[in-house]
């Protein structure tokens, strides 16, 4: 009796179901996605080609083609050389300048949103619940609503057109959405953990740094994402709050690559274009696998 | 008594969430050394109360007096408290050292006595080999035994403990349970403890105070509640199964109601004496005796067994009284099936009467 039963058992089904590696499903998949993936890659690929022929190649018109002759001079002319206008020292200055506004925009605003949503969650103040409300409604004003009464704010400040003020803008038009994005994580940290941290004597500046900040850090590099790829992509806020010669990247590449004068150089125009968008590009690469093993420590619960 | 025998004193203590009135003045004396539980259901203000007391949140009026001083206004860490939470809240990045060094180090002690203090902790605890380990690598137990640590290494004089075993099994919870009384006897500080589970109540307290909708309903020892049970709620809630009730009414000495006919001779009356009039009896199910004991018991009565619910140790059966349903714990041994007439004792003098509006003892 025992034996017929384990026959029958072992005769059928058993274990995870056989599957075949090409079926119509797999087929819809994976055409789907070499489909996207060529409509997205073509065009980078043209234009890493073009950016690296020679002007005399270009001008044949064959966009597709490899380089025949490799050269990497209208790189090298797009970051040093390339006039934009009254100077002709190519994308260095305008990349410096980025980087200039990048940096403390970055840190400012994230340091501020993230003691901003701490404050919100863990140490409730009277009308705490209505400075939120007004923030949040403040992360749905169109930009261009606001352009001018911020012009003349600097004006009167008397930073209007520097790296400084533009470094404000970049802060105040972050703290809305940063502020969101931290209250809902810090929402998320079990209160005890807090209330544990009063016990033991921590005040607000020792539970920020020693409880919140090292839980958080998933988040954080969520935010630093955000606020570099916002803040190297920005052209509006570029163009009207500061002065040419301190022109970010951005707003440099325009001009570049709309400049009237001469010949279009399209190798030029190409090499300049990849080399601003390097920096968001080597962000998604790094931070992408930071992000990862970010979620995956704090996955795991204390 | 003055003031310094007192280890907590809670005094006329209101707390309100915006119009909810959570905590409804309330007063607690609590003497040093003593092993006091809150007991409640689930929302009837315990872990308000005991968040008060440590000065998480602030009273909306009252005064919470620890060690004879007045620490109404005073931070969580200048009350001279340790606090052990449901959740263990260990801090996720730190090692189990670095937990129970984290007050220290914020109260400024000198490195070897946070050393000292650790590893008397972890010795008292068992714990040591863990003290390198981060709270994810430990199970449920160890994770509480290292809260309970955290308050260990502060030295202070009053233990809070906030429902500290209920996220972790049966098995393990009753080991734990008997460490913790084991803990308070050797350091024999105040511990008040916050719970919804009347065994841990009843096993560990020197004192239970029951509480509902924010307010006290009793507070005396855990023999005093399972005994002489101060109203009906507090009757009803401590007990499992829980005590029979029955209506019915008091005259000449005598509670009668359909199926029952008790003389009150040797009642323990609050006023001294029967007042006549409307009343509610309440019998433990484990006071009803059945079998042999029945010749001794004053009162004697036939009932209908309607289901038989063994439990190994012992047999719950539901029976018919008088029309209603009625609770007996017999023996785990005893054979009853359902229909079977069954004799039956009662004995006033272990019961408890109540009034039938005020529901207070009489
Ligand atoms: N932050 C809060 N805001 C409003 N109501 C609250 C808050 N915290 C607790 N309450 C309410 O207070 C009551 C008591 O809560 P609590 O003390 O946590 O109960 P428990 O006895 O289960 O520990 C509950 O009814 C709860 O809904
Ligand atoms: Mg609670």
């Amino acid at each position: 009796m025992a034996n017929a039963s384990t026959n029958i058992a072992a005769a059928g089904p058993r274990g995870p179901k056989p599957r075949r590696a090409i079926s119509g499903r797999n087929i819809m998949i994976y055409g789907t996605l070499g489909l996207v993936a060529l409509y997205y890659a073509l065009p980078l690929y043209v234009m890493i080609v073009t950016s690296l022929k020679g002007m005399p190649e270009v001008r044949l018109g064959h966009i597709f083609a490899p380089p025949v002759e490799i050269t990497f001079q209208p790189w090298v002319k797009a970051w040093a050389q390339a006039c934009t206008g009254l100077n002709c020292d190519g994308l260095s200055r305008g990349f410096w300048n980025s980087v200039r506004i990048l940096i403390p925009s970055v840190v400012i605003s994230i340091a501020v949103a993230s003691v901003n949503g701490y404050a919100l969650v863990n140490w409730k103040f009277k009308g705490s619940e209505t400075f939120f409300t007004i923030l949040i409604f403040g992360s749905f004003i169109p930009y261009q609503v606001m352009l001018y009464p911020i012009v003349i704010l600097l004006r009167e400040m008397g930073i209007y057109g520097t790296l400084g003020g533009l470094v404000m803008v970049h802060t105040i038009f972050g703290m809305p959405i940063l502020t969101l994005l931290f209250r809902n994580y810090f929402t998320s940290v079990p209160e005890e953990l807090f209330k544990a941290a009063r016990v033991d004597g921590a005040g607000f500046w020792g539970i920020y740094f020693r409880i919140m900040l090292p839980m958080s850090m998933p988040i954080f590099v969520v935010a630093i994402i955000l606020q570099v790829t916002g803040i190297w992509n920005d052209f509006l806020f570029g163009v009207v709050f500061t002065k040419p010669d301190l022109y970010p990247m951005t707003v440099q590449l325009n001009n570049i690559v709309n400049s009237v004068q001469g010949v279009k150089e399209y190798n030029v125009n190409m090499a300049a274009t990849m080399i601003t968008g390097l920096v968001p590009l080597t962000v998604y690469f790094i931070s992408g696998k930071l992000f990862v093993r970010g979620i995956a420590a704090g996955a795991v619960k204390g | 008594m003055n003031a310094d025998n007192f280890s907590v004193q809670i005094k006329d203590l209101d707390l309100n969430f915006g119009a909810v009135k959570v905590l409804r003045g309330l007063n607690l004396d609590i003497n040093n050394g003593e092993f006091i539980v809150l007991l409640g259901s689930s929302g009837c203000g315990k872990s308000t109360l005991l968040n008060c007391i440590a000065g998480l949140l602030e009273p909306s009026d009252g005064q919470v007096w620890i060690g004879g001083k007045n620490v109404t206004w005073d931070e969580p860490s200048q009350r001279g408290i340790g606090m052990v939470f449901q959740s263990y809240a260990l801090y996720p990045q730190m090692t189990v050292r670095g937990n129970l060094s984290f007050g220290l180090k914020n109260a400024r002690i000198p490195r070897d006595e946070i050393e000292r203090r650790v590893a008397r902790a972890a010795g008292i605890l068992q714990i040591e080999p863990l003290l390198d380990r981060k709270p994810a690598a430990l199970s449920g137990g160890q994770r509480q035994r290292v809260a309970i640590g955290r308050a260990l290494v502060r030295d202070v004089d009053v233990f809070l403990f906030d429902e500290p075993l209920s996220n972790l099994d049966a098995k393990l919870r009753a080991d734990l349970r008997v460490e913790i009384k084991r803990l308070h006897t050797q350091l024999n500080n105040t511990m008040i403890y916050v719970t919804h589970d009347q065994v841990e109540a009843m096993t560990l307290a020197d004192r239970i105070a029951i509480m509902k909708g924010g307010k006290v309903m009793q507070y005396s020892t855990p023999d005093e509640i399972y005994n002489r049970p101060q109203n009906k709620y507090v009757a009803d809630f401590i007990g499992s199964p829980s005590m029979n009730f029955v209506e019915g009414t008091i005259k000449g000495g005598k509670f009668t109601a359909p199926g029952l006919a008790l003389d009150l001779k040797g009642y323990d009356f609050v006023g001294g004496k029967a007042t006549d009039g409307a009343a509610v009896i309440g019998i433990r199910p484990e006071h009803v005796v059945t079998g042999e004991l029945v010749s001794g018991a004053p009162f004697q009565t036939d009932v209908t067994v309607d289901i038989v619910e063994p439990m190994g140790s012992d047999t719950l059966v539901w029976a018919d009284l008088g029309g209603a349903p009625f609770r007996i714990r017999m023996d785990g041994q005893a054979r009853v099936h359902r229909g079977e007439t069954m004799r039956v004792g009662l004995e006033p003098a272990r019961a408890s009467l109540f009034d039938v509006k005020t529901e207070e003892r009489l």
